[in-house]
């Protein structure tokens, strides 16, 4: 009986507590108090981050979503939902999914590339400066991109200047930094490195014997990838680029302060309603489109998630 | 373009069918570094030109002549020194908050609850999914009065932020490290569980820990849209609000500092954590080549 005890409290991992527990009391309270320290304690050890999480994350998201349905006074409404889906706020969510379109697949299919080329590279040295040069850029939007672009291809940049005196002038071939597609052409500035430190460790996870044993079957290298690598890495490279629409649809300071928010998509709308440019009363309408942004996130995570689990079939 | 991929079909074929391998296999090696210099090259440019614009500007004075004035006058611009003390007080902050609640999280979760981990990992990258604009929105909407009025409600939602990156890094700093055996070492030889945490586990994953914290500062030195919506004036905030008209070079230079900065700091970090493993590759190696010999 007693080495049977024994054994039951190192599989617990508790190495004292019931061991030195009074041997009176110890038949009787040890399977309770065991299964309170198997349940309590991870509780307990856990309670910090759940509890954080819950009031920094899950509270102010269910606010979004109840203020979304109230009017100011707090009466229930869908008045809100209506305005969102015409006119201009509609537009906004037009132009918002397409820029997320065009910045998930343009940097999703150039940083495969790029981290192929860093991954492959004999060079030591490149994959520690891509690799920290990517944790920064990828986090890098808003104010101090803006003011890099600016300084290189506003209207008196360093490049602009270069073209000028080739007489190229951008501008004067209907390039704008601060419309639409200046600000697409900004947004892979992160979307690109961020391309990068999410595909690599699948990259790197393409075994080599693979690509041995179909050589060694005739395979040449297109067939390869054809039928081996892409199959393999295509679940990776979508799982990917969601993340990447994602990171798109989400940005706001880099729109913001490269356009001063005149430019019509989701967040900048959010932002200008709450910032009180514009009229009163529809302070609410800002937490419609958030809600609308949250639906459109939430789908596309949720498709995240299932291509992440076809893409762990072979990828560990 | 053609011309340049048609030898190294050809190569292959030899490869294939030929009796000396060698020689097509650095012939097929040549073609693929041959794009892979392009692809290096069109994103060197891509990348390192706003940085160079950016560094250009930074060092110049308004006649476009190169000098350390923005950077000379960056301290005693008006309003920097408040911004950036606000900042440094928020990153500090977040930084210390973030450690005390993801260290001790993510090691106990690696060791007694492993089937967390993917829950934990989903919980964790939702801040990169929910955008800061909502969050800031539902904050703000749901915050009572008094946590509003202070700037370190801020701070609160930065350790949010950075939750992706911080667990990330710590996850991949345990996973590099034989976690249970080191503890279960050290609390076999007598150690208690505080100092287990604190002279074992720690110090091995110091790497880890260290770019966690600098990714969490830059992110919070960096961040701009909660901070203007919730109305407090950050660097960030500071430098989009900046009168242009009195002297342009400084918002870049002001830019430009926290980037380069973070930077060096984190390759620093990196190649530290790399030369570690790369002396003990090294060892190996020799051993190799030795049997060979």
């Amino acid at each position: 009986m007693n080495p049977l005890i024994f054994d039951g409290d190192m599989a617990v991992g508790g190495a004292g507590a019931s061991a030195s527990a009074p041997p009176t009391a110890g038949v009787v309270t040890r399977p309770s108090r065991r299964a309170l320290r198997r349940v309590g304690f991870p509780i307990l050890a856990m309670s910090p981050f759940v509890i954080f999480t819950f009031i920094g994350l899950g509270i102010p998201v269910l606010a979004v979503i109840d203020h979304a349905f109230r009017t100011e006074k707090g009466h229930l409404t869908t008045a809100n939902l209506r305005v969102v889906s015409h006119g201009v706020y509609r537009l906004g969510f037009e132009n918002s999914i397409k820029l997320s379109l065009i910045e998930s697949i343009l940097p999703g299919i150039l940083g495969v590339f790029l981290a192929y080329a860093i991954l492959t590279s004999s060079h030591g040295w490149l994959r520690p400066l891509v690799t920290t040069a990517s944790g920064v850029l990828a986090n890098f939007g808003g104010i101090n991109l803006t003011f890099m672009f600016i300084a290189s291809l506003g209207s008196t940049g360093v490049l602009t200047v270069w073209l000028k005196s080739v007489h190229l002038d951008p501008w004067n071939y209907g390039f704008n930094l601060y419309t639409f597609y200046g600000v697409a052409f900004v947004y892979m500035y992160f979307q690109i490195p961020l391309m990068v430190l999410v595909i690599t460790p699948a990259l790197g996870a393409l075994r080599t014997s693979w690509r041995e044993a179909a050589q060694n079957m005739g395979a040449s290298n297109w067939q390869y990838w054809r039928h081996v690598g892409v199959p393999v890495l295509l679940p990776s490279i979508l799982g990917a680029m969601l993340l990447l629409f994602g990171s798109a649809f989400a940005a706001y300071a880099t729109a913001q302060s490269l356009t001063g928010g005149i430019i019509a998509l989701s967040p900048i709308q959010i932002g200008n309603l709450m910032n009180g440019n514009v009229l009163s009363g529809q302070v609410n309408v800002g937490y419609a489109i958030g809600l609308g942004m949250l639906v459109v996130l939430t789908v596309t995570m949720v498709l995240y998630g299932l291509v992440r689990r076809r893409a762990s079939k072979w990828l560990q | 373009m053609a011309s340049v991929s048609i030898p190294g079909e050809y190569a292959f074929v030899d490869a294939n069918f030929g009796d000396s391998p060698p020689v097509p296999a650095t012939q097929r090696r040549r073609r693929v570094r041959w794009w892979r210099g392009v692809v290096l090259l069109v994103a060197g440019a891509y990348f390192f030109l706003p940085i160079y614009a950016g560094l250009k500007f930074t060092f110049q004075d308004i006649y476009g002549k190169f000098s350390f004035q923005a950077v000379k006058n960056l301290p005693t611009a008006p309003g920097f020194h408040d911004a950036f003390w606000l900042s440094m007080r928020l990153g500090l902050i977040t930084v210390a908050v973030s450690a005390v609640l993801l260290v001790p999280t993510s090691i106990y979760v690696r060791l007694r609850l492993p089937r967390l981990r993917p829950l934990l990992e989903f919980v964790t990258i939702l801040p990169i999914v929910i955008p800061p604009i909502i969050l800031i929105l539902g904050v703000l909407g749901s915050a009572p009065l008094w946590a509003k009025s202070s700037p370190y409600l801020l701070s609160f939602e930065y350790v949010i932020l950075s939750m992706p990156f911080v667990y990330r890094s710590l996850d991949a700093g345990l996973s590099a490290i034989d976690l249970k055996t080191l503890v279960e070492a050290s609390r076999s030889l007598g150690g208690s569980w505080v100092q287990t945490i604190w002279r074992v586990v720690l110090p091995n994953m110091r790497p880890a820990l260290l770019s966690a914290m600098v990714l969490t500062l830059a992110l919070v030195l960096g961040e701009y849209t909660m901070a203007l919506l919730d109305g407090w004036n950050t660097i960030p905030v500071w430098i989009a609000q900046f009168n242009t008209a009195s002297d342009g070079h400084i918002q870049v230079a002001a830019s430009m500092i926290g980037l380069v900065g973070t930077w060096i700091i984190l390759t620093v970090i990196v190649s530290l954590d790399r030369s570690g493993t790369r002396r003990s590759r090294r060892r190996v190696r020799t051993i190799q080549t030795t049997k060979e010999q």
